[in-house]
């Protein structure tokens, strides 16, 4: 029982999502699959799993050739994947969604999730909705659904965002067992601590290829190292823009549900100041970001905008306040797709009043266009823009006097000179006191431009470091677990 | 790249080998049948006349739609907001005194706030009640229509007789004034152009109009640059509601002269035909919309000339707008492969 | 009583297969809003087969496959042309119903053949319920049956879970190799002949013949039944005796009060709306999820996939 992957290959339009990628696994493997968000790691997983198929390469199990890009192919070779939004149907009880796809009958298929929930210690109501389940509770059902149809190759997609800490601790027990049985498991993470815990060899990816490999444990320092590279930041000088007074705090502030959530954040900042937001991907950065923004309320503390209580206020309300806020998702959250860029500017007030002298709005399109150095004309739809140009749209939409700007990796899929100029507008920003909050993966880009950074771990603030204070390899350590320094 | 006139004659084309070969399957004389709809919407003053009168609540109600669909919402509720407008349009001829330079206004206007308010009840519906503006729409248009009847037949009885025929007819003062001996009503076919050049106008021209595309394109984002999604909905489904009433108050005052149970008699319906084969845009809304009212007239002249059963042209519309829909979504399959191919 | 109870089970007839059908199609994802024209259609086919071959099953059989390629059509256009499913439904409703008319123009008003009544030995003769389950004819009989069928096949069938999960998380189901786009078409045509059968149920026994817009309304009736009903089988099988304990409460009424009787008809459209109002008050909701096992019989979810087309990655 051995999986072998063999020169596996995938590109989504400009992008390699995987470039000749090998892996071969024995037996009873817990082998940990690592990188960041977009290095390629969940394209090669649904490709495995059959959800996508490769443009190039061979998968095999126990030296048998596996169809690519079918699930059920998959499946019947005895590869199965553990999704991160486990893919179970929530009007069903859990008996129901175990015997989904298979040709179990109702009474066999209760005797069956009996015996495999005594083989792995998870304990699971048959008769209970799938939708009061926690994620845990839910990835158990899966797992246990998985392991009835024989697989010999279980995935498991980030598996421990969003579930307790002991519905983690019987997973890990679970998986150890099933590793002794002979499965082979991948385990896709980038939580450090886990996995050296857990998973005995590790592969890292970066940028679609595969940039270490090894035995596990290993120091987390040397993995954050082969995660993100070299580290080259040099600090250029520390701008002294910061004043006294608040744009922003937050105390005791919970927000957000399931993954992601934010659990009793206390944070401030001040007039002028850039606060960078470190933390892997759903560590709670989004909660902390939209509720600075009034999009997702506080269930609990309090958020105050300039000195005023806005807790319990409305988005609408925060932006009066002089919040703005762009989000990752530019052509999801924060653009609209078949409009041009003239007709965004309108929206964001080039021109006033009812009817829209067209002319003038154009003409201060074009002249916002050669402002911030977009490549597009005023009646380019926006879709048709590169991301870089985008982000520079939504800059330029932004309202002249802000107090506080939150952005979301503010440079993430830009080209170089993109993100010094997107910067370089950020940073204009300070003269008049804006405050810039941004959350980033790249650490590059925190320890550059940031006078403080947050880190965010597991739904909470676990350090706020002065920059002078800090480096990578500390922040690489902390987000992945590591206790506060 | 652009495809839309490529989609239109292929569409043109194949509906039209399509009714051939229905006519023909069906014993009726092909070619003869398609010239007694031209010569029955054509043929002379009075036809004309009977053709623009079908066209003017058509191009009302499309306009509405228009508004509606701009901001991403398939309001099938337009049938019962023609319906409303009509009703308030009735209750003012019913009830207000007065000479016709006062009554018919306050009429058009009774006509607009009727639509308007069953218009903000879908919409209402949708954004508090979660309820699917499809389903909620449907279900107040069949609301409208009872009412209606129950208006005919109870309350609003004619004089002695109950019968779902219709009220007793307005007082001519409440009557579109017509041209020479047609029943063309300047008026009904003035506000017609005006509507949608107005509707035109505002989705283009007014910031109205922008918001209202920018919550069809994509609600979060228009949130985050100010634009209340949910409170623009509901202005969508009013101003969309309101023209269609005018469209019910046209009927009521310019074609009917009366209040029938079934007073939107499916032009509502025909208006959701009209803007998907005008693929949405308020410039393509009037020539689609004298196409549809040209055979919808002229397929009366079917039964007195050929004895062939008018629905032919409910047969023609429907066909040539499911063409061009499948029509569009086999040119998307073809090129999307094309592009997988050479990819 | 016994008498008024078998009028109303069989005037539920028709509306129980559109109904129950439609249930089926949405339950896989796919909406089939053309019923309002496909029973039309099917129903002047059905009746047209009927009266020319003198056979009423034939008539039957016609309607069913009439109405089962108008639904495949818009199952079509969703699963492989990604159209709106709502476009399509809606001008096929249309385009059927003046189908329906132009074609049946020869056979407005002929008197035609008939469901045979055949009522079942000892059992009809039970006292109140022996007339109107047992009393009736096989079209009144395939639709109680039709109704128990579809309501076990959706709960505790292995087919109709996986066809669930198609309608409800069709990611799900691809990942479990079940075949979305199969399930899919063959829900919109089961679905599609059920409300075939429908039409020749009005046109061949409840509402005899053929006339112009025979059966104008019903489908949209139905659709807003099925809604009601929780796509349920029981449930929306309940909703159409309830509109056609309507109906003769409205004809009862007739000479009584002549404007209400127009009106009761409607009543299952705001009955449907505020059967949408409450199944998404979020306060109910939060009970519901509250108790779950109550929840997910009070207040049923629509298939959570509906009218979405499903695109494998």
């Amino acid at each position: 029982m051995s999986l072998l992957l063999q020169e596996i290959s995938k590109r989504f339009g400009a992008l390699q999502a995987n470039d000749r990628i090998d892996l071969e696994l024995k037996p009873g493997s817990l082998h940990a699959v690592l990188g960041e968000n977009g290095a390629g790691k969940s394209t090669l997983m649904k490709i495995l799993s059959g959800f996508i198929a490769p443009d190039s390469g061979t998968i095999s199990v126990d030296g048998v050739g596996v169809r690519t890009g079918s699930p059920s192919a998959s499946l019947q070779a005895g590869i199965g994947m553990l999704h991160q939004e486990p893919l179970v149907c929530l009007p069903f009880t859990v008996a129901e969604n175990f015997r989904l796809g298979s040709d179990l009958g109702r009474t066999e298929a209760r005797a069956r999730l009996g015996e495999l929930c005594e083989r792995t210690g998870f304990d699971l109501d048959p008769d209970e909705v799938t939708r009061t389940l926690s994620i845990g509770r839910r990835q158990q059902l899966e797992i246990l659904r998985l392991l009835d149809r024989g697989v010999k190759v279980l995935i498991l997609d980030e598996p421990t965002s969003g579930i307790s800490a002991a519905q983690r601790d019987a997973l890990f027990s679970a998986l150890r067992g099933l590793a002794a049985d002979g499965l082979i498991m991948l385990f896709v993470s980038h939580k450090l601590e886990e996995i050296n815990s857990l998973c005995t060899s590790v592969t890292v990816m970066r940028r679609g290829q595969v940039v270490g490999r090894g035995g596990l444990p290993a120091p987390e320092d040397e993995l954050v190292r082969m995660m993100f590279g070299e580290m080259t930041a040099t600090l250029p000088q520390r701008s002294g823009m910061v004043g006294k007074a608040n744009v922003a705090s937050l105390r005791g502030v919970d927000a957000g549900v399931g993954r992601g959530s934010i659990t009793g954040a206390d944070m401030d900042v001040r007039e002028g100041e850039v606060v960078g937001i470190a933390g892997l991907e759903g560590s709670g950065q989004d909660s902390l970001l939209r509720v600075l923004t009034g999009l997702v309320p506080a269930r609990h503390g309090r958020v105050e905008i300039g000195g005023a209580d806005l807790t319990r206020s409305s988005n609408r309300r925060f932006s009066e306040a002089g919040v703005s806020f762009l989000p990752a998702g530019r052509l999801e959250e924060g653009l609209l797709p078949g409009l041009d860029l003239t007709e965004h500017m309108v929206l964001a007030g080039s021109v006033k009043g009812q009817i829209i002298d067209w002319h003038k709005a154009s003409e201060h399109a074009g002249a916002v266009i050669r402002h911030f150095r977009i490549k597009g004309r005023p009646e380019s739809p926006v879709e048709s823009l590169s991301g870089g140009n985008q982000q520079r749209v939504l800059l330029s939409m932004l309202p002249d006097r802000l107090r506080l700007l939150l952005m979301e990796h503010p440079t993430r899929g830009l080209d170089l000179e993109s993100a010094a100029y997107v910067w370089e507008l950020l940073l204009a920003r300070r003269k008049e006191g804006t405050g810039i909050v941004f959350a980033s993966s790249d650490f590059d880009e925190l320890l550059a431009y940031a006078d403080r950074i947050i880190v965010c771990y597991d739904g909470r603030i676990v350090a706020d470091l002065d920059r002078e204070d800090t480096d990578a390899e500390q922040i690489g350590g902390l987000i992945g677990g590591r206790g506060a320094a | 790249m652009n495809r839309g006139p490529v989609r239109a004659l292929i569409a043109v084309l194949v509906s039209l080998f399509l009714t051939l070969i229905l006519l023909r399957a069906t014993g009726a004389p092909p070619y003869e049948s398609l010239a007694v709809i031209f010569d029955g919407a054509f043929g002379n003053p009075g036809r004309i006349a009977d053709t623009l009168m079908a066209w003017a609540p058509l191009v009302l109600a499309a306009a509405g739609l228009v508004v509606t669909f701009a901001a991403g919402l398939w309001n099938i509720g337009v049938e019962g907001q023609v319906t409303a407008g009509a009703i308030a349009a009735s209750w003012v001829a019913r009830e207000l005194p007065g000479p016709a330079y006062v009554l018919i206004p306050a009429m058009l206007l009774a006509g607009i706030a009727g639509g308007a308010l069953w218009g903000l009840l879908a919409g209402w519906l949708k954004v508090k009640g979660n309820v699917n503006e499809i389903f909620g729409g449907l279900g107040l248009g069949f609301v409208a229509l009872s009412f209606a009847t129950f208006l005919v037949i109870g309350p609003w009885k004619r004089e002695g007789v109950a019968s779902t025929s219709g009220t007793d007819p307005f007082r001519p003062e409440a009557w579109l004034p017509t041209v020479g001996d047609t029943r063309l009503a300047p008026v009904a076919v003035l506000l017609a152009i005006a509507g949608i050049a107005a509707v035109a106008y505002s989705i283009r021209g007014t910031r109205f109009g922008l918001r209202l595309r920018a919550v069809g394109s994509n609600p979060a984002s228009a949130r985050l640059l100010g634009v209340p999604p949910q409170a623009t909905l509901v202005r969508a489904f009013m101003v969309g509601g309101g023209m269609a009433g005018l469209a019910g108050a046209v009927i009521a005052s310019g074609i009917q002269h009366k209040l029938v149970p079934a007073i939107a008699g499916g032009r509502g319906y025909l208006a959701i035909l009209v803007v998907l084969l005008a693929s949405f845009r308020a410039a393509w809304v009037a020539p689609v919309a004298v196409f549809f009212a040209a055979i919808s007239t002229g397929a009366a002249q079917l039964q007195l000339q050929l004895d062939l059963d008018s629905s032919l042209g409910g047969v023609i519309q429907g066909i040539l707008v499911l063409v061009f829909l499948l029509t569009g979504g086999l040119l998307t399959r073809w090129q999307s492969r094309k592009a997988a191919a050479s990819g | 009583m016994g008498r008024t109870l078998a009028t109303l089970v069989a005037a539920a007839t028709p509306l129980i297969y559109a109904a129950v059908g439609e249930a089926i199609t949405e339950r896989s994802g796919i909406v089939n809003l053309s019923l309002d024209g496909s029973i039309l259609l099917s129903a002047m086919s059905g009746f047209a087969i009927a009266y020319t071959t003198g056979s009423v099953a034939a008539g039957f059989v016609g309607a069913a496959v009439v109405a089962a390629l108008v639904a495949l059509l818009v199952a079509w256009s969703g699963i492989s042309l990604k159209l709106n499913q709502i476009a399509v439904g809606f001008v096929l409703t249309l385009l059927c119903a003046s189908l329906s008319s132009y074609l049946g123009t020869d056979f407005v008003r002929v008197p035609g053949p008939s469901v045979q009544p055949l009522p079942i030995p000892v059992l009809s003769e039970i006292p109140v319920i022996g007339q109107a389950f047992f009393g009736q004819n096989l079209s009144v009989y395939g639709a109680l049956i039709l109704t128990v069928v579809a309501a076990w096949f959706l709960a505790r069938a292995r087919r109709g879970l996986e066809l669930r999960a198609v309608g409800e998380r069709p990611e799900a189901a691809h990942a479990r190799g079940i075949p979305v786009s199969r399930y899919r078409y063959l829900a919109a045509a089961v679905g599609g002949a059920l409300v075939g059968v429908a039409g020749a149920a009005f046109s061949l026994d409840q509402k005899l013949g053929w006339s112009d817009g025979h059966t104008t309304g019903y489908g949209w009736i139905a659709l807003a039944i099925v809604i009601f009903g929780g796509w349920q089988p029981l449930r929306v099988a309940f909703g159409c005796f309830l509109f056609g304990a309507l109906q003769i409460v409205a004809l009862r009424l007739q000479p009584v009060f002549p404007g209400l009787a127009q009106v009761l008809p409607t009543l299952p459209f705001p009955l449907m709306i505020i059967s949408l109002v409450i199944v998404n008050a979020p306060g109910l909701r939060r009970l519901a999820a509250a108790n779950p096992k109550w929840g997910r019989l009070l207040l049923p979810d629509p298939p959570a996939a509906l009218g979405r087309n499903f695109t494998p990655e």
